[in-house]
């Protein structure tokens, strides 16, 4: 499988150690050079210095045809640009954006983005943990819910999308 | 008419100026609270310290009622969002997004932003009509982006040379609209034959300038310098 992460800092540098070492092709994309030092020494995969919401960056990196592709640097807006750039322009199938402002996390998983929000992660996992009851929803990934109102991405190319 | 400009740069500042010296109603969204105190200093109590990318904000600027949101801060990512919060949740009529990478003004349109102005393409449309390069000039957008108003000047090696428009094979949806001759525009006739120096003024649909330029300028079509 080819994976293409966008953003390397904690998440972007874990989980594509994680990918790499289960024998994956990982590319890593971050603006910084420093950012890769986050990467363990014999990490298998490609670190490339670059702008991951430039359709170019995207290109040259060897975005088309990925199998996975995860926007997790730590601005919310750069990944859901990122993201839309990879389903919509790119075409790519499996596209997850990590937004942590739970409210526009829910916004775009409405217009059709796979999006994980650590906000709701964590504070799902407090209140569990204090003994309230679980969100049903709110951990993990949440799958695109649909289309809100059916001007925007009218190409369907989003995947994950529940009816 | 009630417009909301979000992002108080250069660009967004002297916009509200201009709007409120035209007498429409404004409100300004700076998320950095000293630069919004600055511009609120001179221009008054429209300047909101909020970011216009949270839907709280728009919504307490009224989004629900502005015929216009216009995201003109400095980065791209963030006047997307602006526009895609004000079309989805506040049902705004248009939206209109500064874009600074050319290559992301065809997303943004897909994804559904009215109007998209870009610094960038308008300034290398200026340097490309200063320069005669062998190349289409692009001139103009209509139709939210699928057709575009070209430019092809006549040189040497154009195959096109000492034909008449008959004679040039075009696919649908490209036409040739009006010749430039001696700096003066003159409809393109069936009897008109090109000459070098003519400069053709071509409305087509965006896929089609690669035939345009191969039957009007010739040899192999360089690839535009913008998106």
């Amino acid at each position: 499988m080819r994976a293409m992460i966008v953003g390397c800092g904690r998440v972007g540098a874990g989980i594509a150690e994680r990918l790499a070492r289960a024998g994956h092709d990982v590319t890593v994309i971050d603006l910084q050079t420093e950012a890769f030092s986050r990467l363990e020494a014999d990490f298998s995969g490609t670190a490339i210095r670059g702008d991951g919401t430039d359709e170019d960056v995207l290109r040259r990196a060897g975005a088309e045809g990925v199998d996975l592709f995860y926007a997790l640097t730590e601005g919310d807006n750069r990944n859901i640009l990122a993201a839309q750039l990879a389903a919509e322009t790119l075409h790519i199938a499996s596209v997850v954006a990590k937004i942590n402002d739970p409210v526009r996390a829910e916004a775009y998983t409405a217009l059709g983005i796979a999006t994980i929000c650590r906000t709701r992660m964590l504070v799902d996992a407090l209140a569990v943990h204090a003994g309230l009851p679980a969100q049903p929803d709110s951990q993990g990934v949440s799958d695109a819910t649909g289309h809100d109102h059916g001007t925007a991405h009218e190409g369907a190319t989003m995947t994950a999308t529940k009816a | 008419m009630y417009v909301i400009v979000v992002g108080g740069g250069k660009v967004g500042y002297y916009l509200t100026k201009e709007l409120l010296a035209a007498g429409h109603e404004i409100v300004l969204l700076e998320k950095d609270p000293r630069r919004a105190r600055q511009i609120a200093d001179e221009v008054g109590s429209i300047v909101l310290a909020r970011d216009g990318c949270e839907g709280k904000h728009l919504a307490e600027a009224g989004a629900n009622r502005a015929a216009i949101v216009a995201a003109v801060t400095g980065d791209d990512e963030d006047n997307l969002v602006v526009c895609q919060m004000a079309k989805h949740h506040f049902d705004v009529p248009r939206t209109i997004a500064r874009v600074n990478n050319p290559k992301n003004e065809e997303l943004f349109r897909h994804l559904g932003v009215d109007d998209i102005i870009s610094p960038t393409r308008m300034i290398l449309a200026a340097i490309e009509q200063e320069i005669p390069v062998h190349e289409l000039l692009h001139l103009a957008r209509l139709e939210g982006g699928e057709l575009e108003v070209l430019e092809a000047q006549i040189g040497e090696g154009s195959p096109a040379i000492g034909r008449q428009p008959a004679d040039i094979t075009l696919p649908d949806g490209c036409t040739l609209f009006v010749l430039i001759r001696d700096e003066l525009a003159q409809p393109i006739l069936p009897e008109t034959v090109f000459k070098i120096g003519d400069k053709v003024i071509a409305i087509t649909r965006t896929e089609c300038a690669v035939d345009l330029h191969r039957e009007l300028i010739g040899a192999t079509p360089v690839l535009r310098v913008s998106g």
